[in-house]
């Protein structure tokens, strides 16, 4: 965001720039092996083939959904964890990032025997008629399960470096605590709220494990891009390149604007208090 | 209808009891770490003691003890803050900041922004409306948060070292625009600077390690302290008098020229203030301007720090041990005082 136009003394020594530019060559060399590899002349009708674009409006509207359950269950859980003080907060966090170390598909079988037919929430859903497992709703479930910790974490950090003395002025001027929330805490960290979901859509866009686990790959209902992908490459590699590349410039799309989104929402003082909050993307 | 105050917190040695008149505005001294934001943040309800009992005009702040647990919400007290740091949300233009508090009380935002209309110009600051708080300078954004802080009329306001964070130009005017807002309204100012307390205060308070450990009229506490904390500030020389063009004239009819603080019109009652390092002592008159030359009985000579302190009635002056014993100061030595003009600030009183 802060491009440097002029040479001002950086202090990076030489050889950390050349480090850097290796660890750089090794994100980007695969992704261009991969452009390389794409069969152009039929990416068009790869792409837009009746399978692809099913898996990908899939995708786009499970990953919105899950975008939304995030926010919805992360903000109070970010809250909770940045200003509250209680005890067994600190085993709290550990428990809602676990899915951020956990193998994806650890993630769908522990789903699959919570929300499952014969799963401890799914017995009692089964006779209310309602059946999660292997549907739309678990594909939605099992991206908000991986995608939560990015959110919380993007929004602890945010709140943690806003600190809570507007809070507290907010506080004495005679507001009450929800209003102090609607009208000082989520404006003020509406940077690192921002982030935070689009770096929920990202994971949720690109989560497979737990799908593929919880919900299977069902076409049309439960089979998202990358279980597309994943299929595509068995039998028809060059739809698998296009399929890919499709998701790459999705996923550069939407990380691109979580970094330039919060700038000229937030181009008061607000964003310049905590310039970390929206530059942070690695959780 | 008064205020009274009376908590105790272990974990910070803290142990007040105090009570305020209506329309008294009372200034906290004390170094740091004595419990003066302590005090502040209790009274508003962002701190809990263990004990004690708090009420405003009959209505109950905190009851803590055996078998009694009342506790109000700090946004149900009645109690604005205004801290160092002006904390204006920076999301809201200056007239959606001082309107915040009358919308959180639940009146009508035309209604809500009328009023913070009127307290923006009370505070000289209603060309600033418009702006958000990063196009603001430090002095204005603590004008604006002061408005912001009064809008909510407060049974109690709380001041928190609100001078000093501003630079020596922006001070004075807040200062005396805190002056003029503060009049008649209850209020509690924790301060480093003698001057706010000389300035804004009935009375003075000092604490020292989360007690108070003295309690008096501003000036008796300052003229005749009897703490060590207090006796350490009033070491500042305060002449009250009446400006003049250059200066200003004392009671007793001695002219003090100086530095004019704010804009001052002749006449008007203001007040000297130097410290006694800036005085020095002669035993016959010096001549050269500009310098201010009074002849002085030394009262009293005390040690302060490496110096020694020679007070000459309310005045004082700091010089080495040499210099007192080449001069042979002794109580009843006449002297001359005599202050450089520049260290001379003039302030309206």
């Amino acid at each position: 965001m802060n491009r440097r136009r002029d040479s001002a003394y950086s202090g990076i020594p030489r050889w950390v720039l050349a480090i850097a530019a290796v660890g750089a060559l090794f994100v980007l060399l695969p992704l261009a092996a991969m452009v390389v590899r794409v069969n152009w002349p039929q990416f068009i009708p790869l792409v837009t083939s009746e399978a692809s674009l099913t898996a990908l409006s899939l995708s786009l509207r499970t990953a919105a959904a899950s975008t939304v359950l995030c926010v919805l269950f992360g903000v109070p859980l970010a809250l909770v964890l940045a200003r509250g003080d209680f005890p067994g907060q600190r085993l709290l966090r550990s428990f809602v990032l676990l899915p951020l170390v956990l193998p994806p598909v650890v993630g769908g079988i522990a789903l699959l025997y919570a929300f499952g037919r014969q799963g401890l929430l799914g017995r009692g859903l089964e006779v209310a008629g309602i059946q999660i497992a292997f549907s739309t709703t678990a594909v939605v479930l099992a991206q908000t399960f991986v995608a939560l910790p990015f959110l919380v974490v993007s929004l602890e950090g945010a709140l943690r470096s806003a600190g809570g003395r507007y809070e507290a002025v907010a506080a004495t001027l005679g507001a009450r605590p929800t209003t102090v929330l609607r009208r000082v805490t989520l404006p003020l960290v509406l940077p690192g709220l921002a982030s935070g979901a689009v770096l929920s859509f990202a994971r949720s866009l690109g989560e497979f494990g737990a799908t593929l686990t919880f919900a299977g790959s069902l076409p049309g209902v439960t089979r998202t891009l990358p279980l597309e992908i994943y299929l595509q490459r068995e039998t028809d590699a060059d739809a698998a390149v296009a399929l890919s590349l499709l998701l790459v410039v999705v996923a550069v799309i939407v990380v691109g604007l979580s970094y330039r989104g919060p700038a000229p929402a937030g181009s008061g003082s607000g964003s310049a208090r905590s310039p970390g909050s929206s530059g942070r993307l690695s959780p | 209808m008064t205020f009274t105050f009376d908590a105790a917190l272990a974990a910070r040695r803290f142990e007040v009891s105090l009570s305020l008149a209506p329309g008294e505005t009372v200034a906290v001294l004390g170094p740091n770490g004595a419990g003066k934001s302590t005090l502040l943040a209790v009274i508003a309800g962002l701190l809990r003691p263990d004990t004690g009992r708090a009420e405003v005009n009959g209505r109950v702040l905190f009851e803590l003890g055996a078998g009694v647990h009342t506790w109000t919400a700090p946004h149900r007290r009645g109690t604005a803050l205004l801290a160092q740091d002006p904390l204006l949300f920076p999301h809201l233009s200056a007239l959606e900041n001082v309107a915040f508090g009358p919308r959180s009380g639940g009146v009508p935002k035309r209604q809500a922004r009328e009023t913070a209309r009127h307290w923006l110009a009370e505070v000289d600051a209603a060309d600033l409306a418009a702006r958000r708080p990063g196009e603001l300078s430090g002095g204005q954004a603590q004008r604006v948060a002061a408005a912001r802080a009064l809008a909510v009329n407060p049974e109690v306001l709380l001041l928190d070292e609100p001078l000093s964070a501003l630079d020596i130009h922006a001070a004075p005017l807040l200062r005396r625009l805190l002056k003029r807002v503060l009049a008649g309204r209850r209020a509690i100012i924790v301060t480093h600077d003698v001057l706010d307390a000389y300035m804004l205060a009935d009375r003075v308070i000092v604490m020292e390690d989360g007690r108070i450990t003295e309690d008096g009229p501003t000036r008796d506490v300052l003229r005749r302290p009897r703490s060590r904390f207090a006796a350490g500030l009033a070491g500042l020389n305060l002449v009250p008098g009446t400006v003049t063009p250059a200066g200003i004239r004392s009671a007793e009819g001695l002219e003090f020229a100086g530095q004019h603080d704010a804009p001052l019109v002749a006449g008007q009652a203001g007040v000297a203030a130097f410290p006694p390092s800036a005085v020095s002592v002669f035993l016959s008159e010096a001549h050269g301007s500009p310098r201010n030359s009074f002849r002085v009985t030394v009262t009293d000579l005390e040690p302060h720090g490496d110096q020694i302190r020679v007070r000459a009635g309310e005045l004082s002056a700091d010089v080495t041990p040499a210099a007192s014993a080449d001069l042979g100061l002794a109580p009843g030595l006449a002297v001359y005082f005599v202050v450089k003009a520049a260290a001379v600030s003039i302030y309206p009183a």
